[in-house]
């Protein structure tokens, strides 16, 4: 599930860029040829149209099998703001340690929730952007077409961020690089032990 | 200093000299094929290295699909959005696939409209026939593929009016069209009927100007820009699929919004 997210997610971000080269948001940011997929917008919405199938199918079966499994209540909740600040202070001060890749510190758990958010986001804001008269209610829900517009490319943007922490990170802990390409160690959570149990 | 991958006494130095033009002349050689094979990368990458064509034909195909869920998606009661004459841009915005100095006037006194296929009034119309059939006018949002909108002011007559008036068989899937600056389209059959899709004669309140399509122009609200033709010339009703100018180059066919 993470790797066809990964690769969906590329697809769109960099199929993204050469749509949004026609009309910008910002001012003299463009995007160079090297960094798009397509050679022209043609080419990056046909890529951006198929991609979006695989983002938004896999996307919506990991939000099922988090919720269903409880893993999203169990890996990601609760975050306490104490702890947030605990975190970042440890940081602050170099202590990084990760030596139970099965749990996530406050901060991470945050991050991976923002991120999730702006997944669900983008695919919102992308079926305005695509259908804005079929789904008006949605695009007045972003302030018009441009507004979606902007959001969708603000989403870009936090997710891109993100993506760049997230990989730093990723290869700053080797041992969990082995634990994403094979889905990682078996937990022996109170969850598990739960189940074992009865 | 002594290095473990070197004699330890060094070869006699006129051997080097008596190589040196050998040596040279392999280098030349070798220059010539780096560079060739060099030369033959950068084709490469301009052609078939980089962009398969078995993936073209497969985004093209899974387009082709997404062609058919928009289809689904539209809802033929659906209605536009529709503004206040104040929001209205004027002029509007010209794009097309050349610029608005090569736009050729159409002369409006000669021009006819040619119908044809699944239909029952086979003869041309005039722009006085068409003025005289029943109006509408509707303010909606014009939004181009590349991102940009505006809000314009059209009015003409319902493409579903015409239909009617010449008889066309509306169970047909296409209705296509053709234009004086060579820029063929098609729209699907649910489009066309709805009760937002014109042909459209005048922008604001006033006869079309030539830039934007003058006398005949199709301006539906549920469809991008670029599917809709200016300076139309032919409409023909069929079950036959004719993609566009865009559409050949790759831009979804059903470019419903």
């Amino acid at each position: 599930m993470h790797w066809v997210n990964a690769i969906a997610m590329l697809i769109m971000i960099t199929s993204g860029w050469g749509i949004y080269n026609d009309y910008v948001i910002i001012g003299g940011l463009h995007f160079s040829k090297s960094l798009r997929l397509g050679d022209w917008a043609a080419e990056s919405l046909l890529w951006h149209f198929a991609g979006m199938w695989f983002l938004a199918i896999n996307g919506l079966a990991y939000l099922l099998y988090g919720a269903v499994t409880g893993r999203f209540r169990e890996r990601l909740l609760p975050i306490k703001m104490s702890d947030v600040l605990k975190t970042i202070d440890e940081t602050l001060h170099f202590k990084i340690a990760h030596s139970d890749i099965t749990h996530y510190n406050a901060v991470q758990k945050l991050l991976y929730l923002v991120v999730i958010a702006a997944g669900m986001s983008q695919v919102v804001t992308g079926i305005a952007i695509w259908k804005p008269i079929q789904f008006s209610w949605l695009v007045s829900l972003f302030g018009g077409f441009q507004g979606a517009r902007l959001v969708h490319f603000l989403g870009m943007a936090v997710i891109v961020g993100f993506l760049v922490v997230h990989v730093a990170l990723s290869l700053l802990v080797p041992s969990t690089l082995w634990a994403m390409l094979t889905g990682g160690p078996r937990v022996t959570g109170p969850t598990a032990r739960a189940e074992a149990e009865t | 200093m002594k290095f473990p991958f070197r004699p330890g006494t060094p070869p006699d130095a006129n051997l080097l000299d008596n190589h040196r033009p050998l040596l040279r002349a392999l280098e030349r050689r070798q220059l010539i094929r780096g560079g060739l094979s060099l030369g033959a990368l950068t084709m490469l990458t301009g052609c078939d290295f980089q962009k398969p064509a078995s993936v073209e034909a497969a985004l093209r195909k899974i387009s082709a699909f997404n062609d058919g869920v928009q289809a689904v998606l539209f809802d033929p009661s659906k209605l536009a959005p529709t503004y206040p004459a104040s929001m209205v841009l004027k002029p509007p915005k010209f794009n097309a696939y050349y610029d608005v100095e090569n736009v050729k006037p159409v002369d409006g006194k000669k021009w006819r409209l040619d119908v044809s296929g699944l239909i029952a009034n086979k003869a041309p119309w005039s722009l006085t026939q068409i003025n005289a059939l029943p109006q509408k006018e509707e303010i909606i949002r014009h939004i181009c593929v590349e991102g940009w909108d505006y809000i314009g002011q059209w009015s003409g007559v319902p493409l579903r009016i015409f239909l009617d008036r010449i008889g066309a068989d509306t169970r047909a899937k296409y209705v296509n069209f053709l234009t004086a600056d060579n820029y063929p389209s098609s729209i699907d059959m649910a489009t066309a009927m709805h009760p937002q899709t014109l042909l459209a004669t005048k922008y604001a309140g006033e006869t079309l100007p030539d830039p934007f399509g003058f006398p005949l122009r199709l301006r539906t609200s549920t469809k991008l820009g670029y599917k809709n033709p200016k300076w139309i010339t032919a409409i023909e009703i069929s079950n036959t699929f004719r993609p566009g100018f865009w559409e050949k180059q790759g831009f979804s066919w059903f470019g419903g919004i």
